[in-house]
Formats: C-alpha cells, sequence, structure tokens
C-alpha cells in the first residue's frame, strides 16, 4: 500500500476544513430535514478525510469503506431533494433506507457476486445521478443561480472516487492501486472546493 | 550562548510540549466560554504564562519521580533524566521553580484562579505521581482530575466563580483521560509491565480496558456537547462538535466490537484531535 505523504495529508486536511466549513455555516439556511442529511454526509467526509490522515491508505483496506463511502452520495442526494424536489422526499428516503439496509446485508451476507454488486451499482447510480443533474438542470433552468451547477460538478468528482474505490476493493482497478491513492486527495480536495462554492451560490 | 541552546534542547523534551499545549488550550477555551470576544490582552498573556508554566512545571516534576521508571521502558529510556543527559537534582529544581512561578502568577492574577492551579499541580504530582500511580489503576481518575483542573481553571478567571458549566467541562475532560490514556498503555502494556507499573489492561485485561474506552468516550462526548449547549454554542459549531463526537463514539465502538492494534492507535490518535477541535469550538 502506497505511503501516504505529507501533501496528501494537507490535501485531506483541507478537505476536512471545507466539509467542517460546510457543517458550521454552509449549510445554515436549508431545512431542517436537509441540515440533517447534510451533516450527517460532509460528518462522513470530514471524519474519512482525518482518519485517513491519522492511519494512512491502510484504512482503505477496511470491509467498511464501501458501506461508509455509500452514506455521502446518499446523504448529500437526500438534502438535494428535500431542499428542491420535496415532493420526492419520502419515497426517496424509503428508498435511501432501503438501499443503504440491502448494502449493509449483502455485504456482511455475501449471497454471490452480482447480489453484493448490484445494489452497490444501484444505490451509487442514482445518488449519484441526483447530485451530479439536479444542481446542473435546475442551474440551466434558471431555478438556480449558475454557480449551483458547481454542486454537479462535485457530484461528478464523487462519482470517480466513488468507482475508482469500488474497483480497487474488487481487485480489479482500472488504473494501478498507487495511481488510484495519488488521485484519491486531490479528488477529495476538488470535490469538496466544488460543494463549497457550489451551495454558497445555491 | 551555545551553553543555553543545549541546555533548552535538553529542558524541551522534559515538559512533553503536545500535552502542555493541549493543557493550555484546554484552559484558555474555559476562560473564553465566559469571556468571548477577548478585550483583555493582559489577562489572556498572563493565563497563558501561568498555565503554561504550571503545567510544565508539574510534568517535569513527575518526569524527575518517575526518572526510575522510564529507564526500564524503550518509549521513555532516552529521556534527558533516565539517559542521564541531565542532573536529577537540576532537573527537581527547574521543577519547582517553574511551578512556583506559574502558580504565583495564578495567585496573583485572581485567588480562586490560583488556587484550582494549585490543586492541580498538587493533585497530578503528589496524588497521582508519588502517592498513586506504582500502586492502582485507578490513579488515572485522579490524572483525569488534574487534566481537567486548566478547563475549570479558565472558567473561574472568566467568570469569577465555580459554575456547573465549569464542572461539566471538567467532568468531559476527566472521562476523555481514559480514552487517551487507556489506549496509549494498550499499545505500550509490555513498556508498563516492564516498569512494574498497573494498568487497566495489565491488571483487568483488554476487553474490560476497551469497554471502559467506550464508556468514558461515550459519557466525554455527552457532557462536553451539554457543556457547549449551556455555553451557548452556535447551532453550526453544535453540528460539527456532534459529528466529531460520532466519530470518537465510532472508532470506540469499533475498538470493542473490532479490536486492533490500528483501531486502538486510531482512536489514541484521534482522541486528542477531538478534544483539540472540541475546545477550539468552544472558543467561539
Amino acid at each position: 500500500m502506497k505511503k501516504i505523504s505529507v501533501i496528501d495529508r494537507i490535501l485531506f486536511l483541507i478537505t476536512g476544513l471545507l466539509a467542517s466549513y460546510q457543517i458550521v455555516d454552509g449549510i445554515a439556511d436549508a431545512g431542517t430535514f436537509a441540515i440533517t442529511t447534510y451533516t450527517i454526509g460532509f460528518g462522513v467526509l470530514l471524519v474519512a478525510s482525518l482518519l485517513i490522515i491519522i492511519l494512512g491508505f491502510d484504512i482503505l483496506d477496511s470491509p467498511l469503506v464501501v458501506t461508509v463511502s455509500t452514506i455521502i452520495p446518499l446523504s448529500l442526494s437526500l438534502g438535494l431533494v428535500s431542499e428542491y424536489l420535496p415532493k420526492w422526499q419520502t419515497p426517496y428516503l424509503i428508498f435511501a433506507i432501503l438501499g443503504f439496509l440491502t448494502i449493509v446485508i449483502t455485504r456482511y451476507k455475501s449471497t454471490g457476486k452480482l447480489a453484493t454488486i448490484l445494489p452497490v451499482a444501484t444505490v451509487h447510480g442514482v445518488a449519484g445521478m441526483i447530485i451530479f443533474l439536479l444542481p446542473i438542470i435546475f442551474s440551466l433552468q434558471g431555478k438556480t443561480p449558475g454557480g449551483f451547477a458547481l454542486v454537479g460538478i462535485g457530484g461528478a468528482l464523487i462519482g470517480i472516487g466513488g468507482l475508482l474505490l469500488t474497483f480497487l476493493k474488487s481487485g480489479k482497478p482500472i488504473l494501478p492501486k498507487e495511481t488510484i491513492l495519488t488521485l484519491l486527495p486531490i479528488l477529495f480536495v476538488l470535490m469538496a472546493t466544488a460543494f463549497v462554492f457550489g451551495f454558497a451560490a445555491g | 550562548m551555545d551553553k543555553l541552546k543545549t541546555k533548552l534542547r535538553l529542558y524541551l523534551p522534559l515538559i512533553k510540549s503536545l500535552q502542555t499545549i493541549l493543557l493550555l488550550v484546554t484552559g484558555l477555551a474555559g476562560y473564553m466560554t465566559a469571556r468571548c470576544p477577548v478585550t483583555t490582552a493582559g489577562t489572556m498573556i498572563g493565563l497563558t504564562l501561568s498555565l503554561f508554566l504550571s503545567v510544565s512545571g508539574s510534568t517535569i516534576l513527575n518526569m524527575w519521580y518517575d526518572r526510575d521508571i522510564d529507564a526500564k521502558m524503550p518509549r521513555t529510556q532516552k529521556r534527558p533524566l533516565p539517559s542521564g543527559k541531565m542532573d536529577a537534582t537540576e532537573a527537581l529544581r527547574l521543577g519547582l521553580v517553574i511551578s512556583i512561578l506559574g502558580v504565583g502568577i495564578a495567585v496573583a492574577m485572581d485567588a480562586l484562579y490560583g488556587l484550582i492551579i494549585f490543586g492541580g499541580l498538587f493533585i497530578d504530582v503528589v496524588i497521582y505521581t508519588i502517592w498513586l500511580k506504582r500502586k492502582t489503576a485507578w490513579s488515572i481518575v485522579w490524572g483525569g482530575i488534574s487534566g481537567g483542573m486548566p478547563i475549570l481553571a479558565g472558567r473561574a478567571l472568566g467568570t469569577g466563580t465555580v459554575d456547573w458549566i465549569g464542572i461539566a467541562l471538567t467532568l468531559a475532560v476527566l472521562f476523555w483521560i481514559p480514552t487517551h490514556i487507556l489506549t496509549f498503555s494498550i499499545r505500550y502494556r509490555k513498556d508498563y509491565k516492564l516498569a512494574g507499573v498497573p494498568t487497566f489492561p495489565s491488571t483487568y485485561g483488554e476487553t474490560f480496558t476497551r469497554n471502559t474506552i467506550a464508556i468514558s468516550s461515550i459519557l466525554a462526548a455527552v457532557i462536553i456537547g451539554i457543556a457547549a449547549y449551556g455555553v451557548g454554542t452556535e447551532w453550526g459549531f453544535l453540528r460539527l462538535m456532534a459529528v466529531l463526537s460520532a466519530g470518537l463514539l465510532s472508532l470506540a465502538i469499533a475498538s470493542v466490537v473490532k479490536p486492533s492494534e490500528t483501531v486502538n492507535f486510531g482512536l489514541f490518535k484521534y482522541a486528542s484531535l477531538y478534544m483539540l477541535s472540541a475546545m477550539i469550538l468552544l472558543m467561539f
């Protein structure tokens, strides 16, 4: 496993600080439900960054990574749905809870490779598309300021990060492991920056 | 000049700079929970100086007294006293002078503040180190109480009294200490065994120790949350504190459910970071 460098640590620290800012101030104008889900999403990002700083990339070997990394897109997409598509809040909440539980159950009671991958791909796919498309469509339609589209960019980056991690965990990485671990801190910091500026604009 | 530099290089490891800074920050946070924004630079300088000197003084006195057991542990045997780089009498004099200076400044600033600072130093050096550390694993409770004195002192200096928030903040530090010390004693259990110092892992086993860490982490997180609410910390900062507390609790639970050296080390480091962050958040 690649040793974590000082630069990697600095990038994760910046990610943690951006996530902290977002929890404290960046989501203050949202509704109670959205504040709660955003806090969970950015909170997991913050704690994950701190743990990588402390324990290095070895922590990515943990079987919990796939489950925990699902929380970030799910909770952020829940917050977006609650704020911008409030009629869909309850159905999407049910989808999120069921999806998350399915991932947890299939992770620990493995019922074949397809049964393990399918829920992860579905949940990540739907949540990722919401974070990616909703801000961009709303910005294009003029329902939100143009800068809000940056949240969609953050969503794309989180999707790339999630894909790289999933392939890494599956043992069939699309890029060499070293390259993925070199890209990961950069992706994290860019994603957090896009979210902070995007939410500030929206 | 070179002689002075050499001396300073020897003195620096005697004060455990990271631990001293963390305790100093708790004291400043205690004061700022009552007086924020800070408008009295003189008081802040006095508070910083007296806390720094008192904490450093007590650490030097502890190092002086524990030099025999430090010499038995690989982790500590390179320290200036057990390695023979520094004379024991010189360390004792230095510790006494710095402690007296620190407590003196504290008393001159405010009698109650000075009394609490003196109490912390007395409990740490006399009750914890000299009396109980080599006799019982429960000595850490007294170590925890002394660790909670800087924040209580800071709060008392700001309010002029010992209020429930000050006591809650002290309890938060007291319950945080086992997370910090017990994870450390699991990591270095062989060292402590060599030195004959009773610890929770050696007395009660690792399972009991990990359960204690988990319970004390929960208590520390809950009490610090209550104290922060009492202080009037803004919702945004409370949310951040809740997130950081959730991280601490997750690691504590992970150390019980799936114990490993990695989780233990992670919890030890995260606990320090958690306390530092919580103190900074209390300042706002």
